[in-house]
């Protein structure tokens, strides 16, 4: 028998206000994550931004609490209303965020600001909670009750956010459908306590606005995001940044997360090991002994980790234009982790210059191999990068043997310019020899390997390569018909004429 | 008093505050020479004697272009017994640069197109410099990469946006492209010309065209009037040459002659129907080949130096001058003087020198700011190029630095050109001459706002250059008026060498008379040997 109860009081629906609990705090939970998340893939470090998002949201929970004791009366109204505050404040934390990012400067102000309103609101409302059902319960079922449901709760939103949410729905959807939830349980709640809320027409009409703006919220998801161009990736942005040179944005879908610059993939971590596999080691196969190795370009690290496989490698230049860039693929969680740390590692200077104008003006020792790793040449300022002159400059700080690798488009897809680089290459007194693999994401992709030296096609690599094999480095030298030399001008400063041909052949494609 | 006047009555007395006038332009910058004050003052005469005459072989007045020119050629021909003198204090005349913490950077002529196989003394200096290097299957030059304008060589704003090139090819109708090829057909038949002697009509420099009557005739009438005769009426075409006029020589169609409008195309075909020849450029402008000239100089090269008055005797020549870094007199006994100065200063200078046909000469005014910028202007259309032109515009648009040096971003410095092309030299001159910085600074910037909304905020600074004497004009009847070309002849031991002598302002030209008064003196002084030209 329970104890016997208030009269005074009309009889509630408790154990569907315990569902209730269950809801709200899966919903704050998720909120605290798509925070945290968020704030990590945006500043990097995930585990400070967590540990602060968390520390924030815990503390100003704390203040909901204390401050619930404030509220008086009309609690039951008080508990649909904060149901909407938390609804609208969290549901669109995520978009306010991303926009925060993208067009202020005050990115960790309004992060904390948001995961503070959020805490404080939702830490209002279990206070609340139990105070409406004190009466209708006894203490200890009431404490029993709500905190078990608070804790599992918070279980399911652990699990289900990263298994199904973040993947399905991407953080801008998860975080408007929690808001709508939220939402959802203030009307249902209007329901449940009417014996205490008196007349529940204009709450009821609130209700429903506050759910109309965030199902309007939700069909338009797309234009909150960090990016306006979301629509033309597949999946989900969760970086993007304009730095001084270019638009940097990460993607995430299917398993896998990608980099495009100005809205050409560089890389998707599905299948870049194919690429950077090929970019590096057959080099290396040509001069296993190099020690000091130059990288222009590359600012993504990838072709880092994988010079730092060898041993003999003493020293590492890695010249990319854009600190934006490099400062991501230190800090950025999954880059990094993609990279493995690989610009932290002690044989590695960053150096953020235009790569042409370094070679021209910094006299450094020479190089024994160096990687070419730029965009495809689509605009004068890189097709620069492609021209007699730059291969004349790259040697002028290599030594006597080294040995270059440079992407250089694809052979099939953009069959003349890829020819173009090599006949550029030769112009500029070096022995070439091209080859390709297929690289899913890209398609079949080619790069050249030169000397200043006569050499042969390197026919061992470094055991323990996931693609690359001495038998697979050896055959990727072969060129199929439709792939084969093509006569082609030179690319020279005062014709950049693979700019032209790079336009042309790719517009077939697209 | 109500709240609400009152309120009112605070927001009017704060409004000044609001408003209080901003500095008219966010960023500085100042007049930079030419010195005109010490080049006016030489007209006024009058100077004493000085305590004592150096002996000296030569003295070359002038360190532009044909003065350093000559002492390059005296110089390399064993004579070492000189000086030049140079008014400014840089030597360079109009093809002077200048440096900042961003780029070095132009301050008038920047670039050259690549000389053909019998440009010799061309030739030569860019061999010294590094820049021809070597010459191909068919014997002709071949230049470094890095000195030849690098592409996109040009863009044209129209329309709202810009366009590559500077034809503008977009909304071109049937009959302006048929104008257009009719007209380079034209050129090609001038290309291919060449008189009995095998002398072609058009070649840099101009001492190796014929003097063939058919070609002559060209200088008769206007490149208007020529224009008009063939039917050639295309708005984009006669804009194309009276751009090319007012890029070269100062001045219009209207005021061209037909010879040099057609010198200026057909002199620079590699042969007809191909192409022109490429440019060669360096940030600097042809400040990079000043600066290898003056080297033969040595400290012989005094700036800030004026010669006031040139004196000839029996034996030789006295040589007066005003030293306004030192503010001293100074004297020479010279045996020869090469007179690497403008005409209207010669008549002044050198006694006795008494030429009508000088008084043809007639110097277009160019005004050329440099504009510091700490970033690059907004660029959604045709990216930024080496010469970027606005075709409705007075001015003649601006050179990018920073675009030979490879740098594609960050800061960068914009050498905006505008000669004063309307009839009346004189009058332009004093119309130029009237504008102080401020009003310099807004011309510019009103010039490329269209193009260039965002400008203001990215200039840093802008210096102004007023050149009243920059470009001599080919007008018709000049180029082979017998008594014009007579003006290259010496005047007993003066030898005279300038671009004006040519009647048009070039590299090649200064450079040619420079090393042809150069050979006169060696020849006079016994040294002949074999010409560089």
């Amino acid at each position: 028998m329970s104890e016997p109860l208030s009269d005074t009081q009309p009889t509630l629906k408790a154990p569907l206000l315990f569902l209730s609990v269950l809801l709200i705090s899966s919903c704050g939970l998720i909120y605290e994550l798509v925070a945290g998340t968020l704030s990590s893939y945006l500043l990097g470090d995930s585990v400070t931004q967590f540990s602060t998002v968390i520390g924030v949201y815990l503390s100003a929970m704390g203040l909901g609490s204390y401050l619930s004791k404030f509220l008086q009366r009309g609690l039951a109204r008080r508990f649909v209303d904060l149901e909407l505050a938390v609804a609208l404040v969290g549901g669109f934390s995520a978009p306010i965020l991303f926009q925060a990012f993208a067009h202020t400067h005050a990115f960790r102000v309004v992060l904390y600001g948001v995961v503070a309103s959020v805490g404080t609101l939702v830490g209002l409302e279990i206070p609340i909670l139990m105070r409406i059902l004190k009466d209708q319960i006894r203490f200890k079922d009431l404490v029993a009750g709500v905190l078990t449901l608070d804790y599992i709760g918070a279980l399911f939103a652990s699990l289900l956010f990263p298994l199904l949410f973040m993947p399905k729905l991407g953080l801008v959807r998860t975080s408007l459908l929690f808001g709508l939830l939220n939402a959802a349980v203030g009307l249902w709640s209007t329901h449940l306590l009417v014996s205490q809320l008196g007349p529940t027409r204009m709450i009821r009409l609130r209700c429903l606005a506050v759910l109309a703006i965030l199902a309007v919220g939700l069909a338009f998801a797309g234009k909150f995001t960090l990016a306006v161009e979301e629509e033309i990736f597949a999946d989900e942005i969760v970086y993007a940044r304009d730095s001084e040179y270019q638009r940097i944005v990460l993607t995430r879908g299917r398993g896998s997360f990608q980099l495009f610059l100005n809205g050409n993939l560089q890389f998707s971590s599905a299948d870049e090991y194919r690429y950077h596999e090929a970019l590096v080691h057959p080099a290396f196969g040509v001069k296993p002994d190099a020690r000091r190795v130059l990288i222009c370009g590359g600012g993504d690290g990838l072709a880092v980790r994988e010079v730092l496989k060898h041993p003999s490698v003493q020293e590492v230049v890695l010249v990319d234009l854009d600190p934006a860039m490099t400062d991501m693929a230190r800090r950025q969680p999954m880059v990094r982790a993609l990279n493995g740390a690989a610009l932290d590692d002690p044989r590695v200077r960053v150096v953020n210059a235009d790569a042409m104008v370094w070679l021209q003006e910094t006299a450094v020792a020479p190089f024994d191999l160096a990687l070419v790793d730029f965009p495809d040449p689509n605009t004068y300022a890189l097709g620069k990068l492609y021209t007699a002159r730059f291969y004349r400059l790259l040697q002028r700080r290599l030594t006597a043997d080294a040995v270059i690798s440079v992407q250089s488009t694809s052979p099939l897809m953009a069959r003349e310019s890829f020819w173009c680089i090599t006949a550029t290459m030769e112009s500029a007194g070096l022995k070439v020899r091209p080859y390709h693999l297929a690289v899913p994401s890209f398609g079949v992709w080619g790069f050249a390997l030169a000397s200043k030296r006569d050499f042969a096609v390197p026919t061992r690599v470094l055991p323990g390569l996931r693609h690359l094999s001495d038998e697979a480095t050896a055959a990727m030298f072969a060129f199929p018909k439709d792939m084969d030399r093509v006569p082609v001008e030179v690319n020279r400063l005062d014709n950049q004429v693979l700019v032209h041909l790079y336009a042309r052949e790719w517009r077939r494609w697209s | 008093m109500k709240r609400r006047d009152f309120l009112a009555a605070t927001a009017a007395a704060a409004l000044p505050l609001a408003c209080r006038p901003k500095p008219a332009f966010p960023f500085g910058g100042e007049l930079v020479g030419p010195n005109l004050a010490l080049g006016h003052w030489l007209r006024g005469g009058a100077f004493p004697e000085p305590d004592r005459f150096e002996p000296i072989s030569t003295l070359i007045v002038g360190g532009g272009v044909a003065g350093l020119s000559a002492a390059w050629r005296l110089a390399g021909g064993g004579l070492d017994d000189f000086a030049v003198l140079e008014l400014e204090s840089e030597p360079g005349g109009t093809s002077r640069s200048g440096q900042n913490h961003v780029s070095p950077f132009p301050w008038a002529a920047h670039y050259l197109p690549v000389p053909d196989r019998g440009n010799h003394a061309v030739l030569r200096l860019l061999k010294e410099c590094g820049v021809l290097e070597g010459f191909d299957a068919k014997g002709d030059p071949m230049f470094a990469e890095e000195a030849t304008v690098r592409a996109p060589e040009e863009r044209i704003f129209a329309h709202g946006q810009w366009w590559e090139g500077l034809y503008l090819r977009a909304g071109a109708s049937p009959e302006d492209e048929r104008q257009y090829h009719a007209f380079f057909r034209e050129v090609d038949h001038w290309a291919a010309f060449r008189d009995r002697r095998g002398r072609p009509a058009f070649s840099i420099p101009r001492s190796r065209c014929s003097d063939a009557p058919e070609a002559r005739a060209l200088d008769q009438l206007t490149f208007a009037a020529w224009l008009d005769q063939r039917g050639l009426q295309s708005p984009r075409l006669r804009w194309l040459l009276g751009y090319a006029c007012r890029d070269d020589y100062g001045s219009r169609l209207e005021t061209t002659s037909a010879w040099a409008g057609l010198f200026y195309f057909a002199a620079r075909k590699q042969g007809p129907g191909e192409d022109s020849r490429p440019l060669l450029t360096w940030p600097q402008g042809n400040g990079f080949l000043v600066d290898h000239l003056r080297r033969a100089s040595g400290d012989r090269l005094r700036c800030g130096v004026a010669a006031t008055a040139i004196r000839p005797d029996r034996d030789g020549l006295w040589v007066t001058a005003w030293d306004a870094v030192n503010q001293r007199r100074l004297g020479w006994r010279a045996r020869r003087v090469i007179f690497a100065g403008p005409q209207h200063v010669a008549k002044h200078v050198v006694e006795g020198l008494d030429r009508p046909a000088a008084a043809r000469i007639r110097n277009a005014p160019w005004l050329v700011a440099n504009l510091t910028l700490r970033a690059r202007p907004k660029e959604p259309t045709f990216p930024l190029a080496w010469d970027n032109v606005l075709r409705d515009s007075e001015a003649l648009g601006y050179v990018a630095a920073t675009h030979q040096s490879l740098r594609d971003h960050g800061p960068t410095v914009l050498t905006w050109y505008r000669p004063f092309a309307g009839a009346d030299c004189d009058a332009e001159r004093a119309r130029m001459r009237g504008l102080d910085w401020p009003a310099c600074a807004r011309m510019v910037l009103e010039d490329l706002r269209p193009a260039h909304p965002d400008l203001v905020e990215l200039v840093t600074r802008l210096d102004v250059m007023r050149w009243g004497h920059a470009m001599v004009r080919p007008t018709p009847g000049l180029l082979w008026d017998p008594e014009f070309l007579a003006l290259s002849r010496p005047f007993g031991a003066v030898h005279f060498a300038h671009t004006e002598l040519s009647g048009f302002a070039l590299f090649e030209e200064a450079q040619d008379h420079g090393v042809r008064a150069a050979e006169e003196v060696l020849t006079a002084l016994g040294r002949r040997g074999a010409s560089w030209r």
